[in-house]
């Protein structure tokens, strides 16, 4: 077997720097912690650059058989290394208004996006274990940077419910591993199609579901996303919301479609149960929220559910709708963080919808670009939102689930409630108290216009990236 | 081309505006005039244009918009006979609102909603590919969104919202048909003539029960927006509470794009399902017809009176398109422009007396005439125009409806005829309180006539009252091919179905 270590040469990148940047935190005097941002943003688009450059080669098995390089997985990997590249661009930003000096937040940040990237392009259970545990290590750290009583709750929920669930995935593994003889992903897939499905592999399967149930907050597993959402500090919260979720959707669906195909009756049926509660769910439990960080954490669990919907459409429409929506998702949310991140203020103080109201009148340019980044979550058309949505959709419509559309639209109608009230407030209402002026320092203004861009790139010109999507298969 | 340029006039005007600071609101009010003035100029070349005796579209522009993974969707656009008065009516409307809404507060984002929802509109009435028309459908929900919500009165946030969750929900089935559609197609393309096509030829088979949920995708989405009784509580709230400017554009083009949709979608995608449910949807349009006016009558407030005026106006145009011939559907598309004419300049005169007295409450009123002779004559005029005075527009449109129901459904007829005379009663009974009799009230007697711009702003709209009513076949003939090329197409099927249900027998 052919080592191939330069599969791995964008994970290479990231873990160095995140190594190099662990020394340097040690050494810098506590004032220039914050400049560590460069050099981990630096080495995030090196890291993309790398992925670009290995897009379209044949897809290969690499690093002792255990990652892919196809370019399901290079697609994953752009967009969870950009995804995380801006949300170190916010962190910057945060770090300098809540006054923290903590140069371990971005080499953490660089580990947790090795795990995500291992995840997407895992070619064995053992390796998307690694991965998922390198990714949530990080996080559960980092998901606990803020100093007040909140945030350790929120990293203790996490932790002991994520530690949980990798219990759940672990014993799924075993299963699997018991009724096929391999871990790898491509003789399990082969053993299933030789020796047919077993009750062992069925649980096995099951307790996967769980596992990934929970990283990807789907219902009923989803419990922990609010209290840890809210909790984490606002960019943390941006990188579960996008990057986290992607590449949990992301080494599911190659589970799914690229190791247990020959099991998509049983998934799918699960699946489309998971859809619809956890759409209903999220955009219900959204209504009532009046704190926009949780607000924000239902509707992803929203989103999530219609990202199932793709998932469960089990043919390649739906595997490139799953990539393009988490594009446009990305989009979107990173910027609406980015908005609600300067907002926040110093302690997060600002975070009730009635801070928002009259904000119109205050700062157009947010109010404004948070509407377009509300608008595209509630999918109107002309933004990356609905193009999503049309694509999710019409993968469910093509393998005949027409119910499940029709509740996911009717769901996507409810969630259009909650967006809505936010433009309300900021447009229709007078603010309520004096509130502090907010600055808008350039690199977060830039990368709120970049999201902005990215928007209605995707909703009005949408072939490239569709077009890329879906020429990312598998092996 | 004239077309795309149509579109993009009002966008660029939008564009523009946006770049111009806030604070100079002459400046604000010219381009938005400017601008919306050649979309209308514009518009008078596709009249200049339009070849008759034909059903094909015109001004025909297709590109590629994306075709990757199985996706296949065009920027395609074209109009025919029933579109062209619609897309008139609406650059009209648009530059005369703007005349209009000159001393609204934050002028600059309210003429950027008027000339975003001014795109939207001609969207929906020259797109011709099913993924663009219900882009173009949902997208001016937002700026009407924002017309209501931030300009409105004080209702005004619940009724914006009221009337988003609508209209949205309302459409989300319809897009679910929509793609269905398409894979009924071969997943080739959302170009609805092509589809249309294969659908007359009997290249795409949709069973009786799929074309049956298909019709009722498409009936929901329109119906609301009609709105057909009982769908119609959100019009009374958006209606009243949205600014003068944002309640002519509701009700002289939005509502159209209802009615639009049932005869450009509906009835020749899914005739079958048309026919198979006329009958119900025809006791609504009554129901609606009476109903509207009913209560109509009983407002104290004159623009909920002109508001549940629409609800009954509307029943007409749904009346006449489900009788499937050419007289009762092309009544009814005249009365689509014909509402919105009347029911446009009604609004900008209810506009100019609020404005004046700040109450619309009927009581309020009376002995108008002689403070404001200019004000009344012109009211009359348009009231005379909506309760269909023969001469006048109204009278073509509705008598037209009558005839054509007649001659299929007279029960039909003769209860929608009430709703002609009771039409009369609301409208004539308002007319006399507020501008007969004494002024009691000192406020009344003071009141300053209209201003020459206000006079310029509602001439256009009388004149082509007047216009309509004399000389209708102007009007009509464009018409004729398109909807005879409808109304074909559902008689084909009409003709063909005693077959069908005998097969379906045995």
């Amino acid at each position: 077997m052919e080592i191939n270590t330069l599969v791995l040469l964008p994970e290479i990148v990231l873990s160095v720097t995140g190594i190099l940047l662990m020394v340097a935190a040690s050494v810098l005097g506590v004032g220039d912690q914050r400049k560590l941002a460069w050099p981990a943003l630096a080495a995030l688009l090196a890291g993309a650059l790398v992925v670009l450059l290995q897009w379209g080669q044949s897809p290969r098995l690499g690093f002792f058989g255990l990652v892919f390089q196809d370019n399901f997985a290079l697609f994953a990997k752009l967009l969870l290394l950009l995804a995380t590249a801006s949300v170190v661009v916010i962190s910057k930003h945060y770090l300098e208004q809540h006054g923290s000096n903590f140069g371990e937040y971005f080499a953490l940040l660089l580990f947790a996006t090795v795990g995500m990237c291992l995840m997407a392009a895992s070619a064995d259970l053992i390796m998307t274990f690694l991965g998922i545990e390198v990714l949530s290590i990080s996080t559960y750290v980092l998901a606990g940077f803020r100093a007040a009583d909140k945030p350790a709750e929120a990293a203790w929920k996490y932790f002991i419910l994520g530690a949980f669930s990798t219990g759940f995935l672990l014993y799924g593994i075993a299963f699997v591993y018991g009724s096929t003889g391999s871990t790898q992903y491509l003789r399990v897939a082969e053993a299933i199609s030789s020796h047919g499905v077993s009750a062992l592999l069925l649980l096995g399967m099951a307790l996967m579901l769980v596992g990934f149930g929970f990283k990807a907050a789907l219902a009923p597993f989803h419990i922990w996303t609010p209290d840890v959402y809210e909790g984490a500090p606002v960019p943390i919260t941006a990188h579960l919301a996008v990057a986290s979720k992607a590449a949990a959707f992301v080494a599911l669906l190659r589970l799914l479609q690229q190791v247990l195909p020959d099991l998509g009756v049983q998934w799918q049926a699960v699946l489309w149960i998971v859809a619809v509660v956890t759409m209903a769910l999220g955009n219900i439990a959204a209504l009532s929220q009046f704190n926009i960080k949780r607000m924000l954490a239902y509707s992803s669990i929203a989103h999530a559910g219609y990202l199932l919907v793709g998932l469960t459409a089990h043919n390649g429409p739906g595997r490139g709708a799953v990539l393009f929506y988490l594009a446009s998702y990305a989009f979107m949310t990173i910027g609406a963080f980015a908005v609600v991140q300067l907002l926040g203020q110093q302690e997060e103080r600002y975070l009730s919808l009635n801070d928002y109201s009259g904000l119109a009148r205050r700062h157009p340019f947010l109010a404004g670009t948070l509407s377009v980044f509300l608008v595209s979550m509630a999918g109107i058309p002309t933004t990356a939102g609905f193009m999503g949505k049309l694509y999710l959709f019409a993968a469910a419509i093509k393998s005949e689930f027409y119910w499940l559309v029709v509740l996911a639209l009717l769901a996507s109608g409810v969630g259009v409630y909650y967006y809505l009230r936010v433009i309300v407030y900021m447009y229709m209402r007078e603010a309520q108290a004096e509130m502090p002026s907010v600055g808008l320092p350039l690199p977060a203004r830039l990368t709120i216009l970049l999201m902005v861009a990215g928007t209605f790139w995707l909703g009005l010109f949408p072939a490239r990236v569709l077009h890329l999507a879906s020429e990312a298969q598998f092996f | 081309m004239l077309l795309t340029t149509l579109l993009l006039l009002p966008g660029a005007g939008a564009l523009f505006l946006a770049l111009l600071p806030g604070s100079r609101r002459s400046a604000v009010a010219a381009t938005a005039l400017i601008f919306s003035g050649l979309a209308f100029l514009c518009s008078l070349l596709l009249l200049a244009g339009f070849e008759q005796g034909t059903a094909d579209m015109q001004f025909v522009q297709k590109i590629r918009w994306f075709d990757v993974a199985e996706f296949h969707v065009s920027y395609h656009v074209g109009i025919d006979g029933i579109s062209l008065f619609l897309i008139l009516l609406t650059t009209l409307l648009v530059p005369l609102v703007a005349l209009s809404s000159l001393r609204v507060a934050q002028i600059r984002g309210y003429m950027i909603c008027l000339l975003t929802l001014e795109v939207g509109m001609l969207g929906v009435f020259m797109a011709m590919d099913l993924v663009l028309f219900y882009l173009f459908w949902e997208v001016m929900l937002i700026p009407m969104y924002f017309l209501i919500g931030v300009w409105g009165g004080s209702q005004r946030i619940y009724a914006a919202v009221k009337f988003f969750l609508y209209t949205m929900v309302g459409s989300l089935l319809m897009l679910a048909a929509i793609i269905t559609l398409y894979y009924a197609n071969g997943a080739e393309s959302f170009d609805f003539l092509q589809i249309l096509a294969r659908l007359e030829e009997g290249a795409i088979q949709l069973s009786p029960l799929k074309e049956q949920l298909l019709f009722w995708a498409f009936f929901l989405a329109f119906a609301i927006k009609v709105p057909l009784f009982p769908f119609h509580t959100w019009l009374p709230d958006a209606h009243v509470e949205a600014p003068t400017g944002g309640s002519v554009i509701l009700a002289g083009v939005l509502l159209k794009m209802g009615t639009y949709g049932l005869l450009r979608f509906c009835l020749p995608l899914f005739p079958a399902a048309s026919l198979q449910y006329a009958t119900p949807i025809c006791v609504l349009a009554v129901v609606g017809i009476i109903y509207g006016a009913l209560v109509a009558m009983v407002q104290p407030d004159v623009k909920k009176l002109v508001a549940y005026s629409s609800v009954s106006h509307l029943g007409f145009v749904v009346l006449g398109i489900f009788m499937f011939n050419v007289e009762a559907m092309e009544g009814a598309t005249l009365q689509m422009i014909n509402h919105g004419i009347s029911t446009g300049a009604l609004f900008l005169l209810v506009g100019m007396i609020y404005e004046r007295r700040h109450t619309r409450l009927i009581e309020d009123f009376g002995g108008l005439a002689h403070s404001m002779p200019h004000f009344s004559l012109l009211f009359m005029v348009i009231t005379l125009s909506s309760i269909g005075l023969p001469g006048l527009n109204g009278f073509v449109g509705e008598f037209l409806v009558l005839q054509g129901t007649f001659l299929e459904r007279p029960v039909f007829a003769a209860f929608a005829a009430t709703g002609m005379i009771l039409s009369a009663v609301y409208m004539l009974w308002m007319y006399q309180r507020v501008f007969f009799g004494e002024a009691k009230n000192p406020a009344n007697r003071e009141l300053s006539d209209l201003t020459a711009t206000e006079i310029g702003v509602l001439i256009p709209l009388a004149i082509l009252a007047l216009w309509i009513g004399m000389q209708s076949s102007t009007f009509l003939r464009p018409m004729d091919s398109s909807i005879e090329k409808v109304v074909q197409r559902v008689q084909q099927v009409r003709d063909s179905q005693p077959v069908r249900v005998d097969n379906r027998g045995n």
